[in-house]
């Protein structure tokens, strides 16, 4: 299966957002997925990156890029001013994990948040190798890493829960970006390399 | 820097007739405008970008005086074919503002009624009256819109008031080092320097002129003052730290420091040329200056009157306008679902660091102007 610009979870994450929506794209590189979603659903869109290369890369590209740092919250955002804010790949790297999700809810009517999952098999046999994992959804040695928070599907689910996000869909792929069935928890947490979630506050 | 210089150019000098009213409540009956224009206006005549100035400068913005070889315009390394304000698509105008004094009509200039220049007697003039006088310039250019308004400093205050006053007529707002208004702070360092004009007993009043002297004692402290607003804790270090000019203290009031060189150096620069009456406008422009004044301090309210695209730019090391600053012009533009990005540069060199020739923060420039349609 190809996926948009070899990234799978884009096309997960674009089939939520209707045309004419406002999002707000955290952590957003060099605009790419926004660049995406801006020309085949029209939104409108926004971006938050903290890296000068990207930043340079993001208004290349013709993004509304504005430059922060995740760890300092969306002071800049006001309240549900976006209908999707989104965070791909990102939360593994921000500190203030709670944080980051409830600044997310505040400007934003739903959260979509994709992450890799630790518990994936491949980086548990590789952990029980004697070596942290490297993959497609890891590509980072322990030492270069910008990851700072190792978490699971499962671990996720339960900080939702704890902090009464609902979690309104879930799709688990694995490394090659193929949905992984929607079956038992346990083994969708052991199958899956990356999660893409699309959270709402509780009603 | 890559790219080319515009290489010689020429000022030009519009007159204009039909009054002028200030917000101050004064009018100005007729006044002259000089600027320079580089590149080449196209013929649907919307590749034009104004560059507004910050306080000391004018309208020569780039390339040289054929007779003047060394003199550069003053934000130079950003205009010309291939860089930034490339010259080969964009038109760029460059003018000296109302109450300047490098050949607008300002307090320097003689004043038809009385024969006399006009000295205390010119009118305070607001950021809001530079852009309705540059607007006049741009009709007169045949420019309905501006491809992009922008400056640094006070000259991004006039492209954020651009963006207000005449929302139809600007598609890209360029504001760098910015703020939406000034802080008590700012004030203050602005009075001070004006105290040191106001109280030199060469000002008599702002009618120097007729007195055959010039209050340049007074402008050179309030340059100096304003210099090391201009200027990072760092970067003087870098530059003087504790250096002495010669090896040892002597003991006494003279210069010994190399900052102080410096500063006196630069003091007495300024003082040589630049007008104080002048001075005094230009930051009592400054002080004015609050367009959310007009809906009870909100800016989200203000900004909500615009109709252009952003780029909003701030330096790490500004203290005098912070990056903060910058991010309530942010917050109110995406408060109102504006079009915007945002960088924070960092740049070692404070304030000034938006004259600076740096390859990232040329690079955002570069970027975003190159995006702009025709």
């Amino acid at each position: 299966m190809t996926h948009t610009l070899g990234r799978p979870d884009f096309d997960l994450i674009a089939a939520w957002i209707e045309p004419g929506h406002r999002v707000l794209d955290l952590g957003c590189g060099d605009g790419t997925l926004l660049k995406h979603l801006i020309e085949t659903r029209g939104v409108q869109g926004w971006g938050v990156e903290i890296d000068d290369s990207n930043i340079l890369a993001a208004i290349r590209n013709g993004i509304n890029v504005i430059q922060g740092n995740l760890e300092r919250g969306l002071d800049e955002f006001a309240d549900q001013a976006f209908d999707h804010v989104v965070l791909s790949r990102t939360l593994q790297t921000v500190r203030h994990t709670e944080g980051i999700l409830l600044e997310m809810l505040r400007v934003g009517r739903e959260a979509v948040v994709s992450f890799p999952n630790f518990a994936y098999w491949k980086n548990l046999r590789s952990v029980l190798d004697g070596r942290m994992p490297v993959s497609e959804d890891l590509p980072y040695q322990w030492y270069d890493s910008p990851n700072v928070r190792f978490f699971t599907l499962l671990d996720f689910e339960a900080l939702c829960e704890k902090m009464g996000l609902l979690i309104r869909e879930r799709h688990v792929l694995d490394e090659q970006g193929n949905i992984v069935a929607n079956t038992d928890n346990r083994e969708v947490n052991f199958l899956g390399s990356l999660a893409v979630y699309r959270l709402t506050r509780a009603r | 820097m890559p790219g080319q210089s515009v290489g010689a150019v020429k000022s030009q000098r519009a007159h204009f007739d039909q009054p002028l009213h200030l917000r101050s409540g004064g009018v100005l009956p007729a006044y002259d405008l000089v600027y320079e224009t580089y590149g080449s206006l196209n013929a649907a005549k919307s590749n034009a970008i104004l560059v507004c100035h910050a306080l000391s400068g004018h309208h020569h913005i780039a390339g040289h005086y054929a007779e003047q070889p060394d003199n550069i315009g003053w934000w130079d390394n950003i205009v010309g074919p291939g860089r930034p304000l490339d010259t080969d698509k964009f038109f760029i105008v460059g003018l000296n503002n109302l109450g300047g004094c490098h050949g607008s009509t300002g307090p320097s200039s003689l004043n038809p009624a009385t024969g006399k220049p006009w000295g205390a007697d010119f009118p305070i003039v607001a950021v809001n009256d530079w852009v309705h006088a540059q607007a006049r310039l741009a009709d007169l250019l045949g420019i309905d819109s501006w491809a992009a308004v922008m400056g640094g400093s006070l000259g991004g205050m006039q492209a954020l008031r651009w963006s207000i006053t005449y929302p139809e007529r600007v598609r890209n707002a360029i504001v760098i080092a910015a703020a939406p208004k000034l802080s008590a702070q700012n004030i203050a360092f602005n009075d001070v320097a004006r105290q040191a004009i106001l109280t030199d007993p060469d000002f008599h009043g702002g009618n120097y002129y007729e007195h055959n002297t010039r209050p340049v004692r007074g402008l050179r402290l309030a340059r100096m003052l304003g210099h090391i607003t201009y200027l990072s804790d760092d970067q003087m270090g870098e530059k003087f730290g504790r250096e002495l000019r010669n090896s040892a203290f002597s003991f006494g009031f003279d210069v010994e420091f190399e900052v102080e060189s410096y500063l006196r150096y630069q003091g007495d620069k300024f003082a040589g040329y630049f007008d104080a009456n002048t001075y005094l406008l230009m930051t009592k422009a400054l002080d004015y200056f609050d367009p959310s004044r007009e809906d009870g301090g909100n800016l989200t309210a203000t900004m909500a009157r615009t109709q252009a695209n952003f780029l909003i730019a701030s330096f790490t090391t500004d203290w005098r306008f912070t990056p903060a600053r910058s991010k309530e012009i942010v917050a109110a533009l995406l408060a109102n679902g504006r079009n915007v990005s945002y960088a924070e540069i960092d740049l070692n060199f404070g304030h000034d660091s938006f004259l600076m020739d740096d390859a990232h923060y040329h690079g955002v420039v570069d970027a975003y102007l190159r995006n702009i349609k025709l």
